[in-house]
């Protein structure tokens, strides 16, 4: 048993905090240090640089750009982007469609596609929940029906998230409506500019429209951008959906939230002359989470290892979701209570880009209580957490 | 052994849910908390035609009575219709403290102004570092011939932007964490010197950072004695906190019913998501908060009629903050995660319940505060 990084991964370490350091942009790590929004050129601008580098898209194969890394060298750029405040390349592209796209899509496909995922030339979006198909994903009902070299599209999609700023959409389709709920399902990649495309945000509870409703009336979208079998989407998307589980654990975003909580605790009075960080009730909680971040961390590097020896992540892997997910919201709360009274003005305009006028509140934390009531999405998305304790009952415990 | 309303309270809570039933649906309070104003005026006429403005003063003061039990009659019904009007700020807060430390005088001029419905208080207390412990007061009043000068600046100044008079805690003697030398003061909102940033919070309520500037205030306009106006101010928080207890409750009991009856019709895999028995017991824990929230509430409210100690007062109130605090954590994110997304949006109304409650966690000492004050106590 070993979990020490070899004198070459030390290295490795270096070259990354270097690289980040020289090259993440001063005005983008100035927006993330102080809560203020994001735009989409940050990221697109931010992905670039990563593209010169060749970093964009560590577990990609090779042949298509990847960067050939081991799983500890995965690891310690995810850790040393997070811990720095670097995003990671949004994972609609990088993460989520080109693995399906280079794993079951053709070589025509490889190549329209792969190239402008990499460099952040094409914004994705996914297409698979639906108003009524939420936890129970399989009943989808959007329909794609073959009209000669076309699908037409008919259907709704829902918490399509940053689909405002999408120029492709991947979408779970029913193309079969006789067969079983998964059989009938296809995996198509439709260019958000045909015609017959309606995006309408929603806001959540932050104020914010960060998802949106996609509106499919009509919308002909040509068979060529099917991607591997018709009615084998199903099995694609879940391939998919296994392999994702391991970087939601958010280990790194975690222990930066903590490391800069663990700050403002101690600047943050008490009210009797003291700082919250010496106050018993609030500092045992902080280790709570801090010791429970800390497991997680190892349950994470436990997955990767065996990852490393060619296992593929298994169902374990919703530990990562079910628990990285908690440790965040329980972080958030954290937050919020730091900021005592100071959470509760919704000053949105303070944290846009270029906000000149008197500021409320103390710094970022006043954004507190958005940041809590935003998050509480976590434990919903991407399979909730009660369906990731459904598979762990069923394929884990054999329940 | 009797937990039962009089006629009387149990007129005014069916008078109350009346109208929050029949005029002050979901899409009502977001019309209202878009308005310049950010309550309706019209309501508040209508409150003080209700007499529920008088509910927090006592008879002789010309009120309902004054009981906390009253107020918490009133609170619940306001929580499930989570109604943003600012009967807290102007009359339970600045109207108690009136109540509590106010000249016949000064009562008579303002009291029956807020009954009335036509005077809108708030009062400024809370500062940038003080976070809950009231004795915590920087801003200054410095005496200056017959008058007094207020400089400082206050935080979360509950309904500051339509407030026509301020009453502002400020030091006359003392160091910052001194009980003594705190002292209260009328002070006219738009007095020379006093500057407001004024904004909504999280759950639609209108508040401000209000500043003061060399304000003038004549000694006419101290309520009560110099110096010794930190017992009242603490037994108003502290009825403030049950107030907004109350509320939760009903807010809390919104939260669950309308859980439960989305349980009932959403279906996931073929079935009513309330099938799955994972999901029951967690709405049946959700009840149970409920319940100990709503009887921790009622004891506290009991207490405040009696007339015991004010630190076995201050105890009770401590006890139903805290506990109502875990329960508010608890049903609000159990809500929200059964609901799934469509709780997340601002769309729905569980959101803005899970909103309010959070707000109200954070009012008046958050749970961990209000813990360690009952440990002390």
């Amino acid at each position: 048993m070993n979990a020490d990084f070899t004198a070459e991964d030390l290295k490795f370490q270096k070259e990354v905090q270097d690289f980040l350091k020289a090259e993440f942009p001063q005005d983008i790590k100035h927006k993330v240090d102080n809560g203020i929004r994001l735009e989409k050129d940050d990221f697109v601008r931010w992905q670039k640089i990563l593209y010169k580098r060749g970093w964009v898209a560590p577990n990609w194969p090779e042949e298509y750009g990847g960067t050939g890394w081991t799983p500890t060298q995965k690891y310690i750029f995810a850790m040393e982007m997070g811990l720095y405040g670097a995003m990671a390349p949004v994972a609609f592209g990088v993460n989520m469609v080109a693995p399906v796209i280079y794993t079951f899509g053709n070589e025509e496909q490889k190549k329209r596609f792969l190239p402008d995922i990499l460099e952040s030339n094409v914004w994705w979006c996914q297409g698979y929940s639906e108003p009524n198909a939420g936890s129970d994903l399989a009943s989808l009902k959007t329909t794609a029906t073959r009209d000669g070299d076309h699908y037409v599209v008919n259907g709704t999609k829902t918490w399509t998230t940053l689909g405002q700023h999408a120029d492709w959409i991947f979408c779970l389709v029913r193309t079969d409506i006789t067969a079983k709920k998964q059989e009938g399902i296809s995996f198509l990649l439709i260019d958000m500019k045909t015609p017959g495309i309606k995006v309408s945000p929603i806001y959540l509870l932050d104020d914010e429209p960060e998802v949106n409703e996609v509106h499919f009336d009509n919308v002909r979208v040509p068979v060529e951008n099917l991607i591997g079998e018709e009615n084998q989407g199903w099995t694609y998307a879940k391939v998919l959906l296994t392999h994702e589980r391991t970087n939601i654990a958010q280990v790194p975003n975690s222990k930066l939230k903590l490391r800069k909580l663990r700050d403002l605790a101690e600047k943050t009075p008490d009210g009797f002359g003291g700082n919250l960080l010496n106050d018993p009730v609030f500092s045992r909680k902080l280790a709570e989470v801090e010791i429970q971040v800390l497991a997680l961390e190892f349950a994470e590097l436990r997955t990767l290892a065996a990852v490393s020896v060619g296992k593929a992540p298994g169902p374990e892997s919703s530990i990562l979701k079910i628990v990285g997910t908690e440790a965040t919201q329980f972080i958030d709360e954290l937050y919020m209570e730091v900021a005592g009274y100071h959470s509760l003005p919704h000053v949105p305009a303070q944290f846009a880009e270029g906000f000149s006028g008197e500021r409320i509140g103390t710094g970022s934390l006043v954004n507190s209580s958005n940041v809590y009531f935003n998050n509480r999405k976590k434990s919903i998305y991407g399979g909730s957490n009660e369906i990731q304790k459904n598979i762990i009952s069923k394929a884990v415990l054999g329940l | 052994m009797d937990f039962s309303y009089s006629d009387e309270q149990q007129m005014l809570q069916d008078s109350v849910q009346k109208f929050v039933y029949s005029q002050y649906d979901f899409d009502t309070r977001r019309k209202i908390i878009n308005s310049d104003a950010g309550y309706s005026a019209e309501y508040w006429s209508l409150f003080a035609e209700l007499g529920w403005l008088t509910v927090p003063f006592s008879e002789e003061d010309g009120g309902f009575g004054g009981s906390a039990v009253d107020l918490m009659v009133v609170m619940e019904e306001f929580g499930k219709g989570m109604v943003i009007e600012p009967f807290l700020a102007t009359a339970v807060i600045s109207g108690g403290l009136i109540g509590k430390l106010g000249s016949a005088a000064q009562k008579e001029a303002l009291l029956s102004a807020v009954m009335e419905g036509s005077l809108q208080l708030a009062t400024a207390y809370a500062e940038t570092d003080s976070r809950y412990n009231l004795a915590s007061v920087g801003t200054t009043a410095r005496k200056q011939g017959d008058s007094y000068l207020i400089n400082g600046s206050k935080v979360l100044v509950l309904n500051a932007p339509s407030a026509d008079k301020l009453l502002v805690i400020a030091r006359t003697s003392g160091d910052k964490f001194d009980r003594d030398g705190i002292s209260a003061f009328i002070v006219d909102a738009s007095a020379t010197g006093v500057s407001k940033n004024s904004y909504t919070a999280v759950d639609g309520h209108r508040a401000a950072e209000v500043h003061f500037n060399n304000v003038l205030v004549s000694a006419g306009d101290m309520l009560g004695a110099e110096g010794g106006a930190l017992a009242a101010l603490e037994a108003i928080i502290d009825r403030a906190a049950l107030a907004v207890g109350a509320e939760a409750i009903g807010a809390m009991d919104c939260l669950l019913k309308k859980t439960v009856e989305y349980a009932k019709t959403r279906k996931q895999f073929g079935v009513a998501i309330g099938t799955f028995q994972a999901l029951q017991h967690r709405m049946s824990e959700m009840f149970i908060e409920c319940q100990l929230a709503r009887s921790v509430v009622i004891m506290a409210a009991m207490m405040l009629d009696t007339d015991g100690s004010s630190a076995e007062k201050a105890k009770a109130v401590a006890a139903a903050k805290a506990r109502v605090g875990r329960a508010m954590r608890k049903v609000g994110q159990e809500a929200v995660q059964l609901h799934g997304g469509i709780a997340v949006t601002d769309e729905l109304d569980v959101g803005h319940y899970f909103k309010r409650v959070t707000t109200i966690e954070n009012l008046f000492g958050n749970t961990d505060y209000q813990l360690a004050r009952f440990a002390s106590l």
